[in-house]
């Protein structure tokens, strides 16, 4: 495991789970593609961010203690200019344990979920399904135990329900697979690699579509 | 580590007999095996003594043969000074059916039983269990044979941590007609568990399938019992129990929550081509099916049949499984009419399902079977007959069986009752078609071929 993930589990394990942030870095480190990002820990930094990358941006709180960002009002999506973001930043400052705000370019495409669980009696498994807010609504997910093979890749898309929404349904464009495939991969390498660390890992949304395949959110809880 | 002494003992010992009742479940074990089994069964007692005109020893050292299978059946507390007297003794391997151990709390008695076996690399089953019924060879269940249901011998192995879900399930197979090469009942599994059951029954040569009824595995032990599945060259059936969550735990990631324990265990037998039985039905349809059809895979079916209703019901049947009952080309409807008897060429349906209609000829089924069963679009046939129909005879399973036997395709039957119509349904099942006596449970069978595939 590189030293750098070492040191960021390490960090986060006084809070039980690596927040965002060091989620991202730890996915980035593992050849998994995150949108441009910046942990701004004050309100300049949003802004400088914004300015050099332009909008709109997605804007999501920081903190310790909020592990569902969307469900304690920590999410904003849609941010198109300075005084929006500006007032976003002031109400997120409000939440318990404020760690400062993930400012990041928007990313489109399907949204689906990969994530890892270190199962009792299987050991590590790998989960992909139809992500986003609305995922256990669905229930549209598949499981395979870990590491993936590239034919395992290939079964779980066959075993997805929303499969078709990945080939490019009513005239959209399809989802370039190769891509898909290979941050699945990558995913399951990480997972391996860090399987005594982890008790489970979310990456949802992963944003799918023809150019890239981005993961839009991260966290990792870890092993109590 | 051996368990054929376990599975085909020449001698046994039962451990623990009393004297004084015979309801003991000791006695009930020597009794059976005595009377009904080809065994030499040896009761022990310290006290020494007579059973059933028997002499009963005083200890296994006391006993002048070799002693393939030792049956426990002492206090817990006694287990281990008995199993090291086993293992002294040169004992092939035991069952220990006492209870008292981890179910109780008491783990580390259970423990001890299991290091002093491992150490000696003694092969025993339970505690806590009911052991072995090997058909016309053993049976180590503590239940007098005239309450239990005992199912003939055939090619499936059952194996259960629970000793009551065992015996039941005896009595379906048996009622389904499913033979048996054994059924153990594993109980505490303290040494032998399902990994080892697997092995052995994989290599065992009277046995063809093997089904498990599972609770759960221990930590890490589901992952290494699924890779020995996927390498088992026979195919594996399971059930699970205990399926639906325990309790609100508070879980913080969609990925934990949504991949709660049953969850993964059902994707992970589907991964790695394990045939998951969701019910009792689904287990005893694929026992049946899978020990026919041991190696072949199918999900595309070709259907038969001599009534628009009987393939309606199947063909709805077939796609809640997700088995592709496709319609045929123009050129194989062609070659279809051209077999077809005059009574019914203009009349018949020859799409799939091929509806014969009820005037047709025995001719027209075995003809059109043969021409489905050329056809590279299915994989297998599935034939709905109505035996009362005036056409034809009790021959037609026999018949229909030859041209399975030809083309090398499974084929599977529907028969609505077994015992009216015996000679037809023995047609087919005595030439190795499988022939099920509900439109359901017919597709079920077709569906143990499909589950089997790793997905």
């Amino acid at each position: 495991m590189l030293n750098e993930i070492v040191e960021i589990i390490e960090a986060a394990r006084p809070h039980g789970w690596v927040m965002e942030p060091g989620a991202k870095r730890i996915l980035a480190l593992g050849g998994i593609d995150v949108p441009r990002y910046r942990w701004a820990k004050s309100v300049d930094e949003a802004v400088a961010f914004c300015r050099d990358n332009g909008y709109p941006v997605a804007v999501k709180v920081v903190s310790p203690s909020v592990v569902h960002k969307s469900d304690a009002g920590g999410v904003a999506v849609g941010i198109r200019d300075e005084e929006s973001l500006i007032s976003v930043y002031e109400r997120f400052s409000r939440l318990p344990d404020f760690a400062g705000v993930v400012v990041e370019e928007m990313v489109k495409g399907v949204e689906l979920i990969i994530g890892a669980k270190m199962d009792y009696q299987f050991g590590p498994v790998i989960l992909l399904g139809m992500g986003g807010t609305g995922t256990e609504i669905y229930q549209d997910v598949t499981i395979r135990l870990a590491p993936l093979s590239e034919n395992d890749v290939c079964a779980m898309f066959n075993r997805l329900k929303g499969r078709r929404l990945l080939e490019g349904y009513r005239n959209a464009e399809a989802v370039d697979m190769g891509k898909l495939s290979r941050t699945l991969l990558a995913f399951s390498a990480l997972v391996m690699d860090m399987a005594e660390h982890f008790e489970s890992i979310d990456l949802n949304p992963v944003m799918c579509a023809k150019e890239r395949c981005v993961a839009a959110d991260a966290r990792i809880i870890l092993k109590k | 580590m051996n368990l054929k002494p376990l599975y085909e003992p020449k001698t046994m010992a039962v451990i623990g007999v009393s004297l004084s009742n015979d309801r003991h479940p000791a006695n009930v074990i020597f009794n059976k095996n005595l009377l009904r089994y080809p065994v030499r069964v040896f009761g022990v007692n310290p006290k020494g003594g007579q059973l059933q005109g028997q002499r009963v020893f005083a200890s296994l050292a006391e006993i002048d043969a070799k002693i393939d299978l030792a049956i426990i059946a002492v206090r817990a507390e006694f287990a281990v000074k008995v199993l090291g007297e086993c293992i002294d003794s040169g004992v092939g391997g035991a069952v220990v059916i006492s209870g008292g151990f981890a179910e109780t709390g008491h783990t580390e008695m259970q423990d001890e039983l299991r290091d002093l076996a491992k150490e000696a690399d003694f092969p025993f089953i339970g505690p806590n269990c009911l052991g072995i019924y090997a058909p016309h060879r053993v049976d180590t269940f503590f239940l007098p044979s005239e309450r239990m249901v005992h199912p003939g011998r055939g090619n499936v192995a059952f194996v259960s941590q629970s000793g009551g879900i065992l015996v039941d399930l005896l009595i379906k197979f048996f009622e389904e007609g499913i033979g048996l090469s054994s059924a153990t009942s594993i109980g505490n599994k303290a040494l032998i568990r399902e990994e080892e059951m697997l092995h052995y029954l994989a290599s065992d040569p009277a046995t063809g399938v093997i089904a498990f009824y599972v609770e759960g595995f221990a930590g890490d032990e589901g992952r290494r019992f699924v890779k020995a599945a996927e390498q088992c060259p026979k195919p594996v059936v399971i059930m699970k129990a205990g399926r639906t969550a325990n309790g609100s735990r508070a879980v913080s990631s969609h990925t934990a929550s949504m991949a709660g324990d049953y969850k993964v265990f059902s994707d992970v037998m589907a991964q790695h081509g394990i045939a998951e039985a969701r019910n009792e039905q689904e287990l005893l349809s694929f026992c049946e099916s899978l020990s026919f059809y041991p190696t072949q895979t199918a999900s595309r079916i070709g259907i038969i049949t001599s009534s628009g209703g009987h393939g309606a019901m199947a063909v709805d049947s077939c796609q809640s499984y997700g088995l592709e009952v496709a319609a045929f080309s123009e050129e194989e409807q062609g070659r279809l009419k051209e077999v077809l008897s005059d009574n019914i060429r203009d009349i018949a349906t020859i799409s799939n399902p091929v509806d014969l209609t009820g005037s047709a000829l025995e001719e027209d089924f075995v003809n059109s079977a043969s021409v489905l069963a050329d056809m590279d679009s299915i994989d297998c046939l599935l034939i709905l007959l109505l035996p009362y129909l005036p056409g034809i005879s009790s021959d037609l399973g026999a018949r229909l069986s030859q041209v399975r036997m030809g083309s090398g395709k499974p084929l599977f039957a529907y028969v609505p009752h077994v015992e009216k119509y015996r000679m037809l349904f023995e047609g087919f099942e005595m030439n190795r078609v499988p022939v099920s006596s509900s439109i359901e449970g017919a597709v079920l069978m077709v569906e143990a071929l499909h589950r089997r595939q790793p997905c």
